[in-house]
């Protein structure tokens, strides 16, 4: 110890001290005292992958696939990765595109997701082109496929059941109903895949993964410990059968119209058409926008669902009903006839009848075989006009009540989205049409199924089914099983039995006998099936359009309501086909072959000349595209004059709360400034 | 005497052997914690860098080895020869150093490279030491303080023309040792007023400063003022200090910023005082152009590494588990923000535990240093206590935002050869020499 205890080293200690003593300080206010920099932390580094479970499958009633997930293949590829080295001529060679297709979509790439983020070089690949480049994926380790799955129909039908599946769009995500979802996610947005979307989609996971500085997903966080499984969407199974599904659509092709078969006993919807349809395959993945708008376009709009949205005037089908009414309100009996002469003078005009004497109306049972059209005029006026009711408004408040337990004017509650409710006119309504000024004959039209009266085709089938059910029925509905499971509470709803008005087992009795009768003798013949009672109901229905600015008489709706067997019924069916003639002539047999193939499995060789004529028949009216144009343009101006009369209002509502705000400050001003 | 009957691994300080494995352990972790993946199977695996960094230790460990071997002597007799050629390395890396991010402090070829500068430190402690042990100086002589203090700088200026600044300034941690064997307290008040006052110039506006520094002197000279009635040469040097600070003030820092500092050494330290760079400095500008505010390099390199310390909390997240030290948030975070990964994953107490562990080594060094007989012996050990200390304060200080971003290595932790060889080389020969303590080396 040659410089014994030297004071500056204890300097120079205390300095050493003093320093980490210092850092130390610092490190406790950045570690403990500051909470920010956990934020932070938390903010660049953790990354939610949301992941989404497989969509439920769905199956038809014979457990045959309507729609399920496909795999296809994505290329991926980082563009940095790609080495200078990259055998291109090969790559290209496997996929069969050329160089400068290559050089382009690469560009693409990296101007989208960046050098260091993997994107999508080609999605789906086809069959041919991921088998190739399977063989070959070796060579090309800096490309990836990435497997996804994409919503597909095999059977190219029932699309606007089945709906389809895209984007949540910004509107859509401010509402309830979408509070669960991103931006991106997808959901359904028509048919059952929206009405079941809770169901369909099962439950998302979220998993946390860390990310690194060029946004790279990397490790599970916290090793995966905060993570929540996802779980796959539940299978729904139908009461739709698909092969008769795909029958209705080949029938009704080339027609304007629509088919709804529903099984009486359960409620089940057993075949639904709107004609004309669409392949759904055409609204998934890559083209769904751009088939869209051109679907959307059509003349023939074959995104509109007829079958549930589409009102029509019933024509004679509704005059089974019309019996029902009468019957039940006790102004008829079965034997009640009219001595129709070829149509019905008592209102002041004439209602023709295409039957003229020979006591076509002698009684229920041959008028409605007949179709007489007077004596369902008469009979509805007697039963508004009934003497317990007191006066007509009550009466045909009664006969509304009636109609209503039928399932008219209201939506029937089907388990497809967007359903419409048709046109049930009740006493206010007429008042209010007619100034208080009316009586029976002004709306004795109603009677026969024409005038204020409008039915989807749903309610059409429906009513059928009451009929045919002798006074209940089941809401229409096209679930029967979710998971396997009957008991589901989702479906809960259609397993509700609804009574309607208790009108007596005779007298529905009455009326489906008069239904044999009209194809047994009467105007259905047509759908006369060896062994097989059936009752029917055809219709014909009258209609106009404004073509060219004339109000124009247009070809008839054919129209045919059956249900089948008459015992212990099976098949409750409406068919209605736009601009086509008689209800015998083209809905009837669309309806019976429906019958025959649903309760035989097989159409008889017999009536395969009924089966040609139908695939042969081009019924679209030529001038639908006509109207459909001017429809439009009135669409477009009723838009803009809607447009332009909210933004006036818009601004004048400004300047009122300009006014107003104003107004409130002088107040104010002025009051504080006084007690100054 | 009874020490010197053991073997010569009998008579190595064990505390400090045990305190140099810790940290290597520790930083060995830290490497390994920032490049593994749980994805990675192997962990033998030469492509990442905690593989290199434990080959570099076996490198190291054998030359310790070697070290422990040598006689004393050897290394005093080395002493001038080893700093000649580290000068003469120096010299040549200037001319034919090889670029590495902007610096051109590197030699070698391919893939072998290695920083003189680095090396240099080892043969300028030992050139100091037996400067300062041998009997002819004299360092109360205003002549052998210069040489000393030449021998220090002299690498200094040589780094310094080859754009290693933060290598540059360790060299000044020499003034320690010179403290230690005598320099005058003046040069310590000078130095700190000197970093003081130009702290203030980039602080305070010029006039503020101007205001500030006369507003001192005339105190200083009310204070004095019974001296300065007498003594002439007294008002002479109170005028001359008040014009020398503010010329230094408003001619020499604005001079050296514009002309001498570059743009990233501007940035770093801008970027420390948390200040903007103001729009008269900026190398890059436009005449006309719009000055925009953006995050710089440097600035960003500190944020993310404060985020990564700040969430740490007092445990840390645990090992593997620092998102951001991991996921390559923190720039250069094997090297110089190492520490980062120490903070995330082991929290307020991991630091605390690491501060000590370095503490307890350059306070062993010194407390080593001063059982020393030999004189050569004390100075070098002061030497090696002073270059750790100012690589661990500046090294830790710029990741939590004390000092500028310069670039230098955290000792025994950072990733790299050069910089683990160096300072295992520096602790072996000071444990060397203390095993001969009571051995008069010449």
């Amino acid at each position: 110890m040659s410089l014994a205890q030297n004071p500056r080293q204890y300097v120079i200690r205390f300095l050493l001290i003093g320093v980490a003593a210092v850092i130390l300080l610092r490190l406790f206010f950045l570690q403990i005292f500051e909470d920010k920099y956990k934020i932070m932390a938390n903010d660049i580094a953790i990354y939610r992958k949301v992941v989404y479970p497989p969509r439920g499958v769905i199956y038809d009633r014979k457990d045959k696939v309507m729609l399920y997930n496909q795999v296809v293949y994505d290329l991926m590829v980082t563009t940095s990765n790609v080495p200078k080295s990259f055998d291109t001529l090969k790559f290209c060679e496997v996929l069969g595109m050329d160089k400068p297709t290559f050089d382009k979509l690469l560009h693409k790439v990296h101007i989208k997701s960046g050098p260091r983020r993997q994107g999508a070089f080609l999605e789906q690949l086809s069959q041919e082109q991921t088998a190739r480049y399977q063989e070959n994926m070796y060579l090309f380790p800096c490309f990836e496929l990435l497997e996804r799955s994409i919503r597909t129909y095999p059977n190219a039908s029932a699309g606007l059941i089945l709906g389809y599946v895209g984007e949540v769009s910004p509107a859509m995500l401010k509402t309830e109903r979408y509070a669960s979802y991103n931006q991106g996610d997808y959901t359904g947005m028509n048919g059952l895949e929206r009405s079941y979307e809770e169901v369909l989609r099962g439950q998302r996971g979220v998993h946390y993964l860390e990310r690194d500085n060029f946004n790279r997903p990397r490790d599970p966080y916290k090793g995966g410990s905060l993570d929540t499984a996802e779980i796959a969407g539940r299978s729904l199974q139908l009461h739709l059968d698909a092969e008769l599904q795909e029958y209705a659509e080949k029938l009704m092709a080339n027609k304007i119209g629509s088919v709804v078969a529903i099984d009486p006993s359960t409620g089940g919807i057993i075949s639904m058409v709107s004609s004309p349809s669409y392949d759904p395959n055409l609204l998934r993945g890559r083209d769904r926008s751009k088939n869209f708008s051109k679907l959307y376009k059509d003349a023939t709009h074959p995104l509109f669902n007829r079958a549930t949205q589409a009102a029509y005037q019933p024509g004679s089908t509704i005059k089974p009903m019309t019996a029902l009414v009468a019957l039940d309100v006790g102004v008829i009996g079965p034997r009640y006839g009219f001595p129709c002469g070829g149509g019905y003078g008592y209102c002041g005009r004439h209602i023709a009848c295409t039957h003229s004497g020979g006591g076509h109306a002698a009684n229920l049972r041959l008028a409605l075989a007949n179709s007489c059209n007077a004596y369902f005029c008469h009979i509805f006026r007697m039963a508004a006009d009934a003497k317990k009711f007191g006066n007509v408004k009550i009466g045909l408040q009664k006969w509304y009540d009636y109609f209503y337990s039928f399932g008219y004017g209201h939506p029937t509650g089907v388990d497809i989205p967007f359903e419409g409710k048709g046109l049930l006119p009740d006493s206010a309504y007429y008042n209010n049409r007619y100034n208080d000024v009316w009586n029976s004959c002004t709306v004795v039209f109603v009677g026969m199924g024409q005038g204020e009266l409008a039915l989807t085709p749903l309610q059409l089938a429906n009513s059928m089914c009451i009929v045919a059910n002798k006074g209940f029925y089941y809401t229409p509905h096209f679930v029967k099983s979710i998971g396997g499971n009957e008991k589901d509470p989702v479906l809960k709803p259609y397993q509700e039995k609804h009574q309607v008005t208790h009108i007596a087992d005779s007298t529905f009795e009455i009326v489906q006998l008069g239904m044999q009768d009209v194809v047994d003798k009467g105007t259905g013949k047509v759908a006369q099936l060896p062994g097989i009672e059936i009752c029917a109901k055809t219709g014909t229905v009258e209609n106009y359009a404004i073509v060219h600015g004339n109000r124009m008489k247009m070809q008839n709706h054919s129209v045919f309501v059956a249900f089948a067997p008459r015992k212990n019924p099976k098949i409750a069916i409406a068919v209605i086909v736009e601009n086509a003639g008689f209800g015998a002539t083209w809905a009837g047999p669309v309806a019976s072959l429906m019958i025959e193939k649903y309760l035989t499995d097989s159409v008889s060789s017999k009536r395969k000349h009924l089966e040609d004529k139908l695939y042969n028949a081009h019924l679209i009216s030529k001038y639908t595209y006509i109207i459909d144009s001017a429809q439009r343009l009135k669409d477009r101006l009723r838009w803009e004059a809607r447009q332009a009369e909210k933004k006036y209002s818009d601004s004048v509502q400004a300047i009122i709360y300009n006014q107003k705000a104003e107004a409130w400050l002088r107040k104010n001003y002025l009051k504080n400034g006084g007690n100054r | 005497m009874e020490n010197m009957r053991k073997t010569i691994f009998g008579r190595l300080d064990t505390l400090t052997v045990l305190l140099y494995c810790a940290l290597v352990f520790v930083g060995l972790t830290a490497i390994f914690s920032v490049e593994h993946r749980t994805a990675d199977t192997v962990l033998w695996n030469m492509s990442k860098s905690y593989t290199r960094q434990f080959i570099w230790l076996g490198v190291s460990l054998f030359v310790g080895l070697l070290i422990i071997m040598t006689e004393s002597r050897f290394f005093s007799s080395i002493a001038y020869l080893s700093y000649t050629i580290g000068i003469f390395l120096l010299i040549i890396t200037i001319f034919a150093g090889v670029n590495v991010k902007g610096s051109h402090s590197w030699l070698g070829t391919g893939s072998f490279r290695f920083q003189p500068g680095e090396v240099c430190k080892i043969f300028t402690s030992l050139a100091i030491a037996r400067f300062l042990s041998s009997p002819e100086t004299n360092f109360k002589t205003r002549k052998h303080r210069i040489i000393g203090i030449a021998l220090a700088l002299a690498p200094a200026v040589l780094i310094l023309a080859q754009q290693e600044t933060g290598l540059a300034l360790v060299y000044f941690c020499f003034f320690l040792v010179m403290y230690r064997e005598g320099l005058p307290n003046a040069f310590l008040v000078v130095g700190g007023c000197v970093v003081g006052l130009t702290m203030a110039t980039l602080l305070l506006d010029k006039w503020v400063l101007f205001g500030l520094v006369t507003v001192i002197v005339l105190v200083a000279a009310f204070l004095m003022r019974n001296t300065l009635r007498r003594n002439v040469v007294a008002i002479i040097g109170l005028a001359s200090i008040w014009i020398g600070c503010v010329l230094f003030s408003i001619v020499l820092v604005p001079f050296a910023f514009k002309n001498v500092l570059q743009k990233h050494q501007i940035d770093r330290i801008y970027s420390t005082i948390g200040q903007d760079v103001p729009a008269e400095y900026m190398k890059d500008l436009k005449p006309g152009e719009k000055v925009v505010r953006k995050v710089n390099a440097s600035e960003y390199n500190v944020n993310q590494s404060k985020i990564a310390i700040g969430s740490g909390g007092f445990w840390g997240k645990g090992f593997l588990n620092g998102t951001s030290t991991k996921n390559q948030f923190v720039p250069e975070q094997n090297t110089d923000f190492i520490f980062c990964s120490i903070g995330e994953q082991f929290g307020f107490f991991g630091s605390f535990v690491l501060v000590g562990l370095y503490l307890s080594l350059m306070l062993r060094i010194i407390f080593l240093a001063e059982r020393q007989r030999s004189h050569f012996s004390r100075v070098y050990g002061y030497c090696v206590a002073a270059i750790l200390f100012f690589h661990f304060a500046v090294n830790i200080s710029m990741t939590i935002g004390l000092a500028p971003v310069i670039g230098i290595t955290l000792p025994l932790l950072s990733y790299g050869g050069s910089s683990l060889l160096s300072f295992s080389i520096l602790i072996f020969i000071m444990i060397r020499l203390d095993s001969d303590r009571q051995v008069l080396i010449r």
